[in-house]
């Protein structure tokens, strides 16, 4: 096959393909690097890109698949993953000095299912240092472009996975989304990304920021793959207490394009100011098309949503000032040199290995679970968050799936966003309640503004309800193919 | 005249539960392995690793709370504790804060003045850390998590106890349910039990409580009682100076008998609780405490009173013998298997107990089993061994529990029954000993013990005394 064909390939198509013998999967995966030889000093999606290896087990997979022992709709197909999640003896970042050189001695849980499938690792991507921020450019290995225009971020935290997927440098990626960093980066860079219900993806050797919210999720060229992947990497662990027993993980049942009779809520509260009009007019032309195809759409006050960032951030910050804590360089990781005593080594290595924005998070947090402001904004934050549940549950009384934009803009300019980090926290306010309420929710794209950057739709659903996002997904996407 | 002081005691006992698994994950919580062997990611603190909690874990801190009286939290949950050290490896101890498994208990004990109640006000499951092992020679501190994630569970208690006596009457009683629960061994020594005590002295009919300190690093009960007498007298002192006890955490050193500040209030730190995310809230069902209720097993008090109607044996060695929950098992299976209950009791109580105490070692280490205790018993019985040689192959059961009847065999210890093989060497002393021989017919009773030693030496002890003693007199007429 020739490569830029088999580059535009979805994840699926090039699994039937490679599955059919019209390509196999060591040339998928020399397409794949080709690509990221070619555009990688541009984009610089990847922290780590184990060539030689991808090539072997591409090999290996690809044996596998003609003896009839992968079968599955991903073998053979080559995929990256955020470099917070563990993969065994390959360097395992968090895109952090402090563990510059960190290898773990285990594999994520979904990473082994993504092995499992057959599905072939091509490195680890770049991402905002400990999954904290928006832009992908707190890593401390430099910014990711936006590959739909290089003068742009590519969002964040998952920016990288949502950069090479963009940017054929993969077939897909996973990421992880604590408040929305896999939804936002999927719309500045015009793909699809889907957050799970908390609980449906096993957290096992993801490294965590905020533990309660942090769920890994798929990012795609389309529905279709997301709705694969998503099958794939879906599992009950029992080494994560948090992983939920689910029955209904055949996602890739929901692939229907019919969304009549859909009850489909429009939240006021998602479109008023702050909101980009280009970004409005994109979301609610995208609700009309559904519209037109028999959803039954209509507009709700949600309620909560300004106290959702506060909440977030204070219930987030708390979580990661204690996850963090173990990064003291006794075990593993960089250790500052020179340090006279215990506490000096302990400080130094912190103050040096964590950057600016990890550093603040971890203030932050300490500060919001120091005796005397534990009841004052912890446990507060906790309430807030039952409260913000609570709207959804009742939303999900009468909606099948609630719509809305994902960011209130495109991608801004490198740069723009560290400048001012309460702008960047506003940013979130679409995406953070969604981790809140333990919700799955869906950024699909839905069209570009006027200077050609993508916008995402957001489809949020109740707990356990990824089939009716990823059926309504899936409808819009047709329904955007056959426009144009 | 002098004032009279009141001291006020409360204990917080750290028990470290018999589970074969850490608390949070699946490593062995076996004691003394190489260092870092018994590790995985979960208690090293590896990035991405997550905790899961062992079930036993739950049920022995339950099965302690329903023995002692408590409030089981049904509604409960884990949070952390957050402080840097590096036997800490997440830098954070997953314990329990806001909703402790237990609460509101209390137990019994006996004082001079009757039995009193000893209130308790919580106990929470937590994990033990690593080891530090500060290596002089190379000037450096390494780290062994073997301990890290071992189960523990935190019994604190109410500030009742009011002298070293009823301190000590009351860790005898924790240690005694606990080790009937089979939920930990319980060894001060070796550290599956340990305690700090808060103490604190005010002159005699005071209502308010006055300034405590707490001490640590007291594994003893003698250690415990000394300590305590010591705080007492040092408070006593400022206070009697005109100088205020200051709030502080300090440390016991048994061998100089005095102890110094470790840390003031002032320098406490801020641990900054919160729920361990991780960790699912447990929901205690009706049904599951119900279970454990049913499966409590029959407690000292209870047993004591049995002994005393089954067995004919002696008050005091039935309190010997259910002071250990391992030797009242000991002794009730060898009953079992159809020995007496004296002949039991008698080789708790003597051979039992003198190498206990010779070894320096616990009743909880006793090793033998009651099948080789009913064997050997029957030997003697059966006069198939005589007691000299059945004190020898107790010995050996002791160290290694073999088995006395193959051991006997394979030794050869068994006492000679072949009349004729016996009468045989009794010839032969007779005829080598003429002056003993000449004495005994001269009427020295005495000289037939010496003839009775010949023909034991002779025969390798492997004969009946008592059966030398009368086949001698025969021949000797």
């Amino acid at each position: 096959m020739e490569k830029k064909e088999l580059l535009s390939l979805s994840a699926t198509a090039l699994g039937a393909a490679v599955k059919a013998g019209k390509t196999t999967a060591v040339e998928a995966m020399e397409a794949v690097l080709g690509q990221i030889e070619e555009w990688e000093s541009i984009y610089h999606c990847y922290v780590t890109i184990g060539k030689e290896a991808a090539l072997a087990k591409a090999a290996d997979v690809q044996k596998k698949i003609e003896a009839g022992e992968l079968t599955g709709p991903l073998a053979g197909v080559p995929a990256a993953v955020k470099d917070n999640l563990c993969t065994e003896g390959v360097l395992t970042t968090c895109s952090s000095k402090i563990l510059e050189n960190f290898v773990p001695t285990f594999s994520s849980e979904a990473v082994r299912n993504l092995e499992r499938a057959g599905v072939v690792l091509i490195g680890k991507t770049n991402m905002d240092e400990f999954a904290m921020g928006s832009t992908t450019e707190t890593s401390y290995f430099g910014v990711t472009k936006n590959p739909r225009n290089p003068e742009h971020v590519p969002g964040g935290s998952s920016g990288g996975s949502a950069a090479a997927v963009a940017a054929q440098e993969c077939f897909f990626a996973l990421g992880s989304d604590t408040g929305g960093s896999i939804r936002q980066p999927a719309s500045y860079c015009g793909v699809v990304g889907m957050k799970p219900t908390y609980g449906t993806v096993s957290r096992y050797g993801l490294i965590a920021y905020g533990s309660s919210l942090d769920q890994i999720g798929p990012l795609t060229k389309t529905v279709e793959d997301c709705a694969a992947v998503l099958e794939a990497i879906t599992s009950h662990d029992c080494k994560d207490s948090t992983s939920v027993k689910r029955e209904d993980t055949d996602f890739t049942s929901a692939l229907v394009a019919d969304v009549k009779g859909m009850r489909i809520g429009i939240p006021r509260d998602y479109f008023g100011e702050g909101l980009d009009p280009e970004v409005k007019a994109a979301v609610l032309k995208a609700a009309d098309l559904l519209k037109e195809q028999g959803a039954l759409v209509e507009e709700f006050d949600l309620s909560l949503v300004e106290y959702a960032i506060p909440t977030y951030y204070t219930i987030a910050a708390a979580e990661a000032s204690s996850n963090l804590e173990r990064f003291d360089g006794i075990k593993y990781g960089y250790r500052a040199e020179d340090a006279a005593g215990l506490h000096q080594m302990y400080k130094r290595t912190r103050s040096q290995g964590f950057g600016p924005e990890v550093k603040r998070r971890i203030m932050l947090g300490s500060f919001v679970l120091s005796s005397g402001y534990y009841d004052a904004y912890y446990l507060k934050a906790l309430k807030v968050k039952a409260m913000i549940k609570k709207a959804f549950d009742r939303a999900f009384l009468k909606y099948d799936c609630i719509l809305g934009p994902v960011a209130p803009a495109t991608a801004p300019k490198l740069g723009e966003s560290l400048s001012d980090p309460m702008k960047m926290y506003l940013g979130d306010i679409y995406t953070i309640s969604v981790n809140l309420a333990g919700l799955p929710g869906i950024s699909v794209p839905c069209g570009t503004d006027s200077k050609g950057l993508p916008i995402g739709l957001q489809l949020i659903g109740d707990c356990f309800q990824e089939k009716k996002l990823i059926r309504t997904a899936y409808t819009f996407e047709r329904l955007r193919k056959e426009e144009a | 005249m002098a004032k009279e002081y009141e001291t006020v005691i409360g204990l917080e006992v750290h028990v470290e539960l018999a589970t074969k698994t850490k608390i949070f994950c699946g490593c062995s919580t076996a004691f003394g392995g190489r260092p870092n062997s018994h590790t995985c990611p979960v208690c090293t603190g590896m990035p991405g690793s997550l905790p899961v909690l062992n079930g036993k874990v739950l049920e022995y801190a339950v099965a302690v709370g329903l023995a002692t009286n408590c409030n089981i939290t049904q509604y409960c949950k884990f949070d952390r504790k957050n402080y840097f050290y590096p036997d800490n490896p997440q830098n954070y101890q997953i314990s329990q804060l806001y909703l402790p498994i237990c609460r509101d208990g209390y137990v019994e004990i006996e004082t001079e003045n009757g039995s009193k109640k000893v209130g308790i006000h919580e106990i929470h499951m937590e994990e033990d850390a690593g080891k530090l092992i500060h290596d002089e020679w190379e000037d450096c501190t390494l780290v062994d998590y073997n301990r890290s994630g071992v189960p523990l569970i935190e019994i604190v208690s109410e500030p009742d106890m009011r002298s070293a006596k009823e301190v000590i009457a009351y860790l005898e009683k924790l240690r005694l349910i606990i080790q009937y629960l089979g939920a930990s061994d319980c060894k001060l020594q070796e550290g599956s039990m340990r305690a700090d005590v808060n103490l604190s002295v005010r002159e005699a009919g005071a209502q308010e409580f006055g300034t405590r300190t707490e001490m640590k690093n007291l594994n003893s009960f003698r250690a415990i009682a000394r300590a305590i007498d010591g705080e007492r007298e040092r408070q006593i002192d400022l206070l009697e100076a005109g100088k205020a006890v200051v709030q502080e955490t300090r440390r016991w050193d048994d061998a100089k008998e005095t102890s110094y500040a470790m840390r003031s209030k002032e320098d406490a730190q801020d641990y900054r609780y919160f729920p361990d995310p991780d960790l699912a809230p447990l929901c205690i069902s009706d049904e599951y405490l119900e279970e454990l209720k049913a499966k409590q097993p029959e407690f000292r008090t209870e047993k004591m009173k049995r002994y005393q109607e089954e067995f004919d044996i002696p008050d005091y060695d039935i309190e010997i013998i259910t002071d250990s929950k391992h030797m009242a098992d000991i002794f009730e299976a060898t009953v079992a298997l159809g020995s007496q209950p004296k002949k039991v009791s008698n080789w708790l109580m003597g051979e039992t107990l003198r190498l206990l105490k010779e070894k320096e070692l616990d009743p909880e280490d006793l090793r033998f089993s009651p099948e080789n205790l009913a064997k050997l018993i029957a030997l003697t019985e059966s006069k198939a061994i005589n007691s000299t040689v059945a004190k020898e192959v107790f010995e050996v059961m002791f160290e290694e529990d073999v088995d006395p009847e193959q051991y006997v065999e394979e030794k050869s210890l068994k006492t000679v029954t072949d009349e004729g093989a016996l009468q045989k060497t009794v010839e032969e002393v007779i005829a080598a000993n003429p002056q003993s021989v000449e004495d005994y017919r001269n009427g020295k009773e005495k000289a037939i013990g010496f003839l009775v030693g010949q023909t034991m030496k002779a025969m390798k002890g492997k004969a009946d005394p008592a059966g030398v003693n009368r086949m001698l007199k025969e021949l000797l007429g």
